[in-house]
């Protein structure tokens, strides 16, 4: 039986025919819409590389079928920079040597966007490495995802407070 | 992954009824299920996703003191809802120390209460496992069993049920609403899971198409807030299940322990409440020498399934550094790394 579904990605709406219901979100953005900046790692929750935004919240998109999100608003890695001008925490990541081979980096990028909308770890680095402990680096980056998680917040707490002030 | 028949029903009498016939599962976000499908560990026939239905995703505080959460709150929305984390701490904290952000964004309660064990031989189809196949054997008895059940454990099964929220939850007398066949019902929390016994593969009491539909928490449980922490050793600092952890909470007045709640992770088939443990704590004065009493009635019924008899005696641990913990009382705000025996401000001197 076919199933209809409809979903928002990086802020375009995008009509579906499942034929199968197993396909997950992850294999949809990579094989019907050839968005392949989201990865597949371990394909089974485990390493984070699949990492994508779901009304706004972080998930792993190798874990969540696709009928069952109909109606979600997707943001992917190849939505979050404006044109040419990256997005701050790609910005970071660059500035800090985030990555070396780059697999687990759009992970990293959208938990990193998703984690500074939770606010919960603030410019606490022992906060951001426990925030961020569902992405794995096999290169072992870490130290640099951590200084560009927390260079990003705080360009990000400063953007605040100069538009509250 | 097998092919399945997926449905969405729009009533939860219509889930029920739909969930009730031979070879179906509820869906809720997945995170477990899709794991144990894509591995061959589920093979269900159809999946009966819940995650559309209406009233299911509420936390509401009831005019009893108590509090009821729907089945469908996230485990990140429950443990950072403000109100809730203050009342209940050991709760919020086991939430935030279990699994990734990622997954906790994803997570349901009704799926944390109902995932599976993460027993390497009930994962691996080639091995034999009685609670995936049941008769087929055990194959974790005689293989790497180093994280395996010290109490309530059979020849015929020695997996563990591996929710950290389930812990703190069983402490503080949780109740389950369920719908079913016949109606709403309720049972404890504390009877939801099974011992392994002879039947590993009935892993709770539930009837077929029984749904879950909401957790509840009595109004006594608030008493606690004071003085409760949820406390885990994991093989990792981070994104690990428990090796061992323990819930606990107290009601001091006059000095002396008025009432206390204690329960333990990782140890059982079930969250494994150590009530001869609490009876022990009840009118004495909140010492370290009452705090191993408590361990050491806690684990008397203990015995090693394997090569796991260190767990015996660091759980012992566990449970008079989390007391120790919990007499020091509930930290403002949920530690960096929370429940974790290493988080910078536990404020515990190790007993």
């Amino acid at each position: 039986m076919n199933h209809s579904i409809s979903l928002t990605v990086n802020g375009a709406r995008r009509e579906f025919v499942l034929e199968d219901p197993r396909v997950t979100l992850l294999d949809l953005l990579r094989e019907r819409l050839h968005l392949t900046g989201t990865k597949k790692g371990c394909d089974r929750g485990q390493c984070g590389a699949c990492t994508i935004l779901v009304d706004g919240k972080r998930i792993n998109s190798c874990l969540a079928l696709a009928i069952s999100h109909d109606g979600a608003d997707i943001l992917t890695i190849e939505g979050v920079a404006r044109g040419d001008q990256l997005h701050p925490v790609q910005a970071a990541f660059i500035a800090h040597d985030g990555f070396q081979c780059g697999f687990c980096t759009p992970g990293q990028i959208m938990s990193a966007i998703g984690m500074m909308s939770e606010a919960q770890a603030g410019n606490d680095p022992e906060r951001v490495r426990e925030c961020m402990s569902g992405n794995l680096c096999r290169c072992g980056a870490y130290a640099g995802i951590v200084d560009a998680v927390l260079d990003a917040q705080a360009g990000m707490d400063e953007s605040n407070q100069r538009r509250s002030a | 992954m097998k092919q399945f028949d997926y449905v969405r029903p729009a009533t939860v009498a219509e889930a029920v009824a739909a969930a009730a016939q031979p070879g179906a599962v509820y869906l809720a976000a997945g995170t477990n299920l899709l794991d144990l499908m894509k591995g061959g560990v589920s093979r269900p026939d159809r999946l009966v996703d819940v995650t559309h239905l209406d009233g299911l995703d509420r936390i509401e505080r009831l005019a009893d003191g108590g509090v009821r959460i729907g089945v469908l709150v996230s485990n990140a929305d429950l443990a950072h809802d403000a109100d809730f984390a203050k009342s209940y701490p050991a709760v919020a904290e086991a939430l935030l120390s279990g699994a990734s952000a990622q997954l906790r964004n994803a997570a349901t309660v009704g799926g944390n209460l109902l995932q599976r064990t993460r027993c390497a031989y009930f994962y691996d189809t080639a091995s034999r496992c009685n609670k995936r196949e049941a008769g087929s054997g055990c194959d974790a008895r005689d293989g790497e069993n180093r994280t395996h059940a010290v109490l309530g454990w059979s020849e015929n099964c020695i997996a563990t049920h591996p929710s950290d929220f389930c812990v703190p939850l069983v402490a503080l007398d949780a109740i389950v609403e369920i719908e079913g066949r016949n109606g709403r019902r309720e049972i404890a929390l504390d009877e939801l899971h099974r011992l392994p016994g002879d039947t590993p593969e009935r892993e709770t009491a539930f009837e077929p198409g029984d749904l879950v539909v909401a957790v509840r928490l009595p109004a006594a449980a608030r008493g606690f807030a004071a003085r409760a922490r949820y406390l885990k050793v994991r093989d990792r600092t981070s994104y690990a299940f428990a090796v061992v952890s323990a819930a606990a909470a107290l009601r001091i007045e006059n000095g002396k322990i008025a009432e206390a709640r204690l329960a333990l992770g990782g140890v059982a088939a079930k969250p494994w409440r150590a009530r001869a443990a609490e009876d022990v704590l009840r009118n004495v004065a909140p010492t370290v020498d009452a705090f191993q009493e408590a361990a050491r009635r806690a684990l008397a019924d203990a015995k090693p399934s394997g090569d796991n008899a260190f767990k015996i005696e660091l759980a012992r641990r566990i449970v008079v550094r989390a007391l120790s913990l919990a007499v020091a009382g509930t930290p403002a705000r949920i530690p960096a790394l929370p429940a974790s025996p290493f988080a910078s401000t536990s404020g515990a001197i190790h007993a």
